[in-house]
């Protein structure tokens, strides 16, 4: 699904990913750990194809193909999804509105025709029960004035309409109360299928409690400086990131 | 990333005007140029009665002593008011009864701009009163409307047939020596529409005008007036497309409304006239006097515009409060691409007690363009309790476009809060790579996020007209808004 | 005479004769200082240079062409000087004679406030026994009119610069006639410790019409805390105008502040210009608690990148009082940031005007531009006329501005009242805290804390114009000024 190769990123010249390797098979959850500023959102920029990074070696094989040329929005296209650790405001802009765009010019980017209103509609209410969201949310602006717990939800809610390949979690969990985080991380493993995967990024071991990752990566100063199973991430939590420092 | 938004803008740019065609139909012309004998001939063309031709005379006269206004951030070469053509009327073949019997090109005309009359009929019930150039052609939903004493009718018409009512409102609300473009169109003002709803009735239809510059250096001067009656109601919708014209064409209407007491008019504009095209060439040059007065307690007068269109806009939609209790409200959308020039944005005058009033005015500029905000909110001192709330946001795209905000605040109330707020920025790029990150193209999110930032507008237009709307919004920035 | 003009009515008449003499009179103030321009070259120009001469002679002839402001001009709209010139005022005071005890007719003593006081009387430079001071880190403090022949190459770098002399006649004004004001020269890599004051006293047995002129130059590199107060002493009518030119040099910083407390005859035209370089900042901030007319102008240019500037201003005017802000920002370098932040509370017959413009130039990329102006209005007689204009070219940019004008919060007054605070007293805390913005602006601890106590005295109606000085000098109290609230009753 997913293989990336001594990636190395630089943003202004400064050097944030310092090589890092990682394959992603279809299926698989993938933890991404460390403490901050060590560039575990850079690398979910990076992969999305924000600009203003500077990618200076290695590339990023997505389904057999190297995306680093590709725009943000063919990526997405090509059925890659982030969920964003600080999701914008687009005042104005009613989710359903977005949403339908979304998924038309993917669509159309498949040569498929846009999804009739009915198909769509029923989408929305299937997706929304899932994710046990107001039936108001979906007629309110993208993102505007929605509390934190809003936002990573309409995240969750926006991948479970989108269906990607491949998701990337950015902090889904920072914010969340103990319910929403329930009900985030449900959303999350009822969407698992055996043909796509997904990687979550956080600080903490607490959502891999609700989404159990197949690997644990943690991402020190800018490398993958160990990877183990489920387990790492308890060890972590016991011993805190100044062990990995003490270690690397 | 900014090489691709220059990109989008430049296709942006070079959508054309769908509107640029004419149509040739037989006109009956002024002579070239104005003086008082230009006035007497349109008034005697008219039919008119002797006041109406010493009104126009004493607007002529004072047209005279004045000077263009030189205060807008607009540039332009001087307009050559003795190069103009006052007055254009489209030969009758015959007396029109039916709409069968309008002039077939004509017809062809509306179909182009997709507001024929047989269709705007059936499927949206809107009485259409259409004015090519000068005069009303025709008139529908007549019998419906004289049901309920509902007055829509051309202002030649009216001054035909109710002079007794124009007399008494006509220069009531806008005098003919108000400004230089309002003595001008009192001077010269060739027809327009007139609407009169009685005392406690709602008037059951949206009344709409399709205002249309067609024949070649012609000067349009549009006049209408609006009278509601104590707690009657009334929407009414302008719009206005323009064919194509390498010269530039001046545009001078004039709009009045009245709201007696309780009663509300809603008075919403899709403005969409020639814009000139990329270079800056041609275009209307649009300079409108619009405004209401309040006249009653608890009164409201409502307006809503899109401005799409014309090389030069200046008008400045506004309300009188002078009942107590009484609400004015003015919601804009302006957009300017290429070399277009807008200074837009309305005044309210607080007179009487605890009135209120909103703002919300929305500019995009892109291009080469300046999109101005200039608004009066004026309290005077026997506005007790009085309200304002204005909110004026400027959007950029591309950095070769100016956007401008000027209001004036007058209190001298000390009752009265008013409340101004202003932002100026561009699309975010946070905005546009979360657009694109879910798949949606810069083009289509640039789309997105414009309609989004105009919404609180185009949710105060009737529903037939934000359709509309949202489509010149698109036309006007790009193919795909939406 | 025609029959039509006999037959006029007498109140017509009474109209077209006082708008006779108002346009007469100004006619005759300009012509009155025409008149002394051209009568007393000798002793106008007596310390000119070949450079400064020629300015005078240009803005002179600017000056006759634009005349007195008038209320037509977009910048003056919502001031009226027509009555600040219908007086018969004594143009050039002589310079103070070198006996001159500058101590004895005016004290500065506000407590714990250390400042290296520079006076000024009558607009000149007071001490003239030592024109011009330099210190051992290289500043030199003194008189612009020594200055124009002892530093020639600083003086023709900078002054006439930054000044307006196209658009704004009194500033023309100004360049063609003024005698002498504060010339201040930091130079590179140079943080002034101490606070410098400057004071301009008015001290004129006849009306007086002053033009005085002050030079800052701070170099690169380098810090300096500025308070400037004007300050009468007789209460004769008085108009000044003076004009500041400001250079702040590759990261330096300005801290300015303006103190005004002047009496009702006094009219005060105060017109700032400030220039700023790459990576420099501005804080400026204008007090204005009492005087006839003022009328503050910070015309602010950021020429050099990563620039910001801080504009504050806070006034509190009543009676007949009125007060002109006027700012303007010009971005014209990219990654600029500029915040204003403007409050004021009117009442009885007191008038205000805020106008701000912030233009953002088509090079101005990533400007952050924020304006703010908030106004009470305490009395049906009292008026204000905001106008916070936006002008924008590049399309990097974040600006706002927001405008407000209203009462007291009623709610918070009731909840005041309602912890049992008289009415009065409510109103004043609620007031008090709206000032409190702008106050604490003030970086310098003791003036905050001065000026603090002033705002509450000002608020409490004790602080009058016979209070000579803006930073209280002639009260013997020295102790803070408190409320008579019981705070713990909130």
């Amino acid at each position: 699904m997913l293989s990336i190769r001594n990636l190395k990123v630089s943003i202004k010249g400064k050097e944030i990913l310092k090589g890092i390797n990682l394959e992603v098979k279809a299926g698989e959850v993938h933890a991404i750990m460390g403490p901050n500023g060590t560039g575990k959102s850079t690398l979910a920029y990076v992969i999305a194809g924000r600009e203003g990074y500077e990618v200076t070696e290695g590339e990023i094989i997505f389904k057999g193909r190297n995306i680093l040329d590709l725009s943000a929005e063919e990526r997405a296209c090509e059925g890659l999804f982030l969920g964003f650790q600080y999701p914008v405001e687009i005042p104005g802009v009613s989710i359903t509105n977005f949403l339908r765009t979304a998924i038309n010019e993917q669509r159309k980017y498949k040569g498929l025709d846009p999804v009739p209103a009915v198909e769509f509609l029923a989408k929305m209410e299937e997706k929304k029960q899932l994710l046990e969201l107001q039936e108001k949310l979906a007629s309110r602006s993208v993102n505007e004035g929605f509390s934190g717990g809003e936002k990573k939800k309409n995240e969750i809610f926006q991948m479970a309409m989108l269906e990607p390949s491949l998701a990337i979690l950015d902090e889904t969990d920072s914010g969340l109360d103990i319910d929403a985080l329930r009900i985030v991380a449900t959303g999350v493993n009822k969407l698992r299928r055996p043909d796509n995967a997904t990687i979550v990024i956080t600080h903490y071991q607490r959502l891999l409690e609700y989404i159990i990752p197949d690997v644990v990566h943690v991402l020190f100063d800018g490398r993958i400086v160990k990877s183990g199973g489920k387990e790492l991430a308890l060890l972590l939590e016991e011993k805190g990131y100044e062990w990995i420092r003490s270690e690397s | 990333m900014e090489k691709n938004q220059n990109n989008i803008l430049e296709e942006v740019t070079t959508s054309d005007y769908k509107y640029g065609f004419h149509t040739n139909i037989e006109m009956d012309l002024a002579a070239v140029g104005l003086s008082e004998d230009t006035v007497r001939f349109i008034s005697a063309k008219k039919n008119e009665p002797d006041w109406l031709l010493e009104f126009r005379l004493s607007a002529y006269h004072h047209w005279l002593t004045l000077t263009e206004p030189n205060w807008a951030h607009i540039h332009h070469p001087a307009i050559k008011y003795q190069d103009i053509i006052y007055y254009a009327a489209p030969k009758r073949k015959k007396e029109l009864t039916s709409l069968d019997e309008v002039d077939p090109e004509l017809l062809d005309t509306f179909k182009k701009l997709g507001i024929s009359l047989e269709e705007q009929k059936k499927l949206s019930g809107v009485a259409v009163d259409a004015v090519i150039d000068s005069v009303s052609v025709k008139t529908t939903f007549t019998d419906t409307l004289s049901k309920y004493g509902v007055i829509f009718c051309s202002f030649s018409d009216a001054v035909q047939n109710h002079p007794d009512l124009v007399k008494q409102y006509m220069g009531s609300v806008v005098p003919s020596n108000d400004n230089f473009f309002a003595a001008l169109n009192s001077a010269v003002f060739s027809d327009g529409s007139f609407c009169y709803i009685p005392k406690g009735v709602r008037c059951p239809v949206e009344l709409s005008t399709y205002f249309r510059i067609n024949a070649a250096n012609t000067g349009q001067f549009e006049r209408t007036l609006i009278v509601a009656d104590e707690g009657a109601y009334v929407s009414y919708m302008e719009g206005c497309t323009a064919p194509m014209r390498d010269e530039n064409q001046l545009h001078a209407a004039i709009v009045e409304i009245v709201a007696m007491k309780d009663a509300e008019v809603k008075y919403s504009t899709v403005q969409n006239w020639y814009p000139g095209n990329k270079k800056g060439e041609g275009g209307i040059y649009n300079f409108v006097t619009k405004r209401g007065i309040c006249k009653g307690s608890h009164s409201k007068i409502s307006w809503t515009q899109v401005e799409t269109g014309s090389a030069i806009t200046w008008k400045y939609p506004s309300v009188v409060l002078m009942g107590d209790n009484s609400i004015g409200e003015f919601y804009s959308v302006a957009v300017t691409n290429n070399f277009q020039q807008a200074d837009t944005g309305s005044k309210m005058i607080h007179l009487g007690k605890n009135t209120k009033s909103t703002i919300i005015s929305k500019g995009i500029s892109a291009g080469q363009s300046n999109n101005s905000y200039r608004g009066l909110v004026k309290v005077i001192k026997r506005a007790e309790n009085a309200r304002n709330f204005s909110q004026c946001d400027s959007l950029l795209l591309g950095d070769k476009c100016g956007a401008h905000t000027y209001p004036y605040i007058k209190a001298e109330n000390h009752t009265s809060i008013i409340e101004h707020e202003a932002t100026t920025s561009k699309i975010s790029d946070d905005q546009l790579f979360y657009c694109k990150q879910r798949g949606i193209s810069s083009e289509s999110a640039i789309g997105l996020i414009v309609n989004g930032y105009a919404k609180e507008v185009l949710m105060h237009l009737p529903m037939e007209f934000a359709v509309e709307a949202q489509k010149l919004l698109a036309i006007s920035l790009e193919g795909s808004v939406g | 005479m025609d029959q039509k003009r006999i037959l006029i009515s007498g109140k017509q008449k009474q109209n077209l004769i006082m708008e006779a003499s108002i346009v007469s009179t100004i006619y005759d103030l300009k012509e009155y200082l025409s008149g002394v321009f051209a009568d007393k070259q000798q002793e106008i120009t007596r310390n000119d240079t070949h450079f400064v001469a020629a300015k005078r002679a240009k803005a002179f002839e600017l000056f006759s062409k634009m005349g007195f402001p008038h209320a037509a001009l977009e910048k003056w709209r919502g001031t009226d000087l027509s009555r600040a010139l219908n007086h018969e005022y004594h143009a050039l005071p002589e310079a103070p004679s070198p006996e001159l005890d500058i101590d004895k007719i005016f004290k500065c003593d506000v407590p714990h406030f250390e400042t290296l006081l520079v006076t000024q009387l009558n607009g000149w430079y007071a001490d003239r026994n030592n024109l011009l001071q330099v210190y051992p880190n290289g500043m030199i403090i003194g008189s612009l009119a020594a200055a124009f022949s002892k530093y020639p190459d600083l003086v023709s770098a900078h002054y006439g610069n930054y000044a307006d002399d196209n658009s704004e006649g009194l500033t023309a004004l100004n360049t063609a006639m003024s005698q002498d004001g504060i010339f201040i020269y930091i130079p590179d890599n140079v943080t002034v410790e101490q606070n410098i004051q400057t004071v301009n006293i008015t001290d004129f047995k006849q009306n007086l019409f002053l033009n005085t002129r002050n030079l800052v130059i701070l170099g690169e590199n380098s810090h300096l805390r500025l308070v400037q107060c004007d300050d009468s002493i007789n209460h004769d009518v008085t108009f000044i105008n003076s004009v500041t030119e400001v250079k702040i040099g590759r990261n330096s910083t300005l801290d300015h502040y303006k103190m005004q407390n002047k009496d009702d005859h006094t009219t005060l035209i105060n017109s700032m210009y400030f220039h700023q370089d790459e990576g420099s900042t501005l804080s400026t901030n204008a007090i204005s608690l009492n005087g006839g007319l003022i009328r503050n102008l910070s015309h602010v240019t950021m020429s050099g990148s990563h620039s910001s500037a801080e504009v504050y201003g806070l006034y509190l005017m009543d009676r007949y009082q009125h007060v002109d802000n006027q700012v303007f920002i010009n971005h014209a370098a990219p990654d600029c940031e500029s915040r204003e932040l403007f409050k004021g509370v009117l009442d009885d017959h007191a008038s205000g005007v805020f106008n701000g413009h912030i233009k953002v130039h088509r090079d101005a990329q990533r400007t952050n531009a924020f304006q703010t102006n908030k106004n009470i209005l305490l009395s049906d007689k009292a008026s204000i006329d905001t106008k916070p204009f936006l002008e924008i070219y590049a399309d990097d940019v974040k600006c706002s501005h927001g405008a407000t004008i209203g009462q007291l919060d009623a709610e918070a007054l009731f909840y005041i009242r309602s912890r049992g605070i008289s009415e009065a007293n409510a109103k004043i805390l609620l007031m008090y805290a709206f000032a409190a913005d702008v106050i604490n602006k003030i970086s310098i601890p003791e003036l905050r804390q001065r000026m603090d106590d002033m705002v509450k005295k000002r608020l409490r109606g004790e602080l009058s114009q016979c209070e000579q000085c803006v930073l209280n000098c002639s009260t013997h109290e020295h102790s803070h000024v408190e409320f008579n609230i019981d705070l713990s009753k909130i």
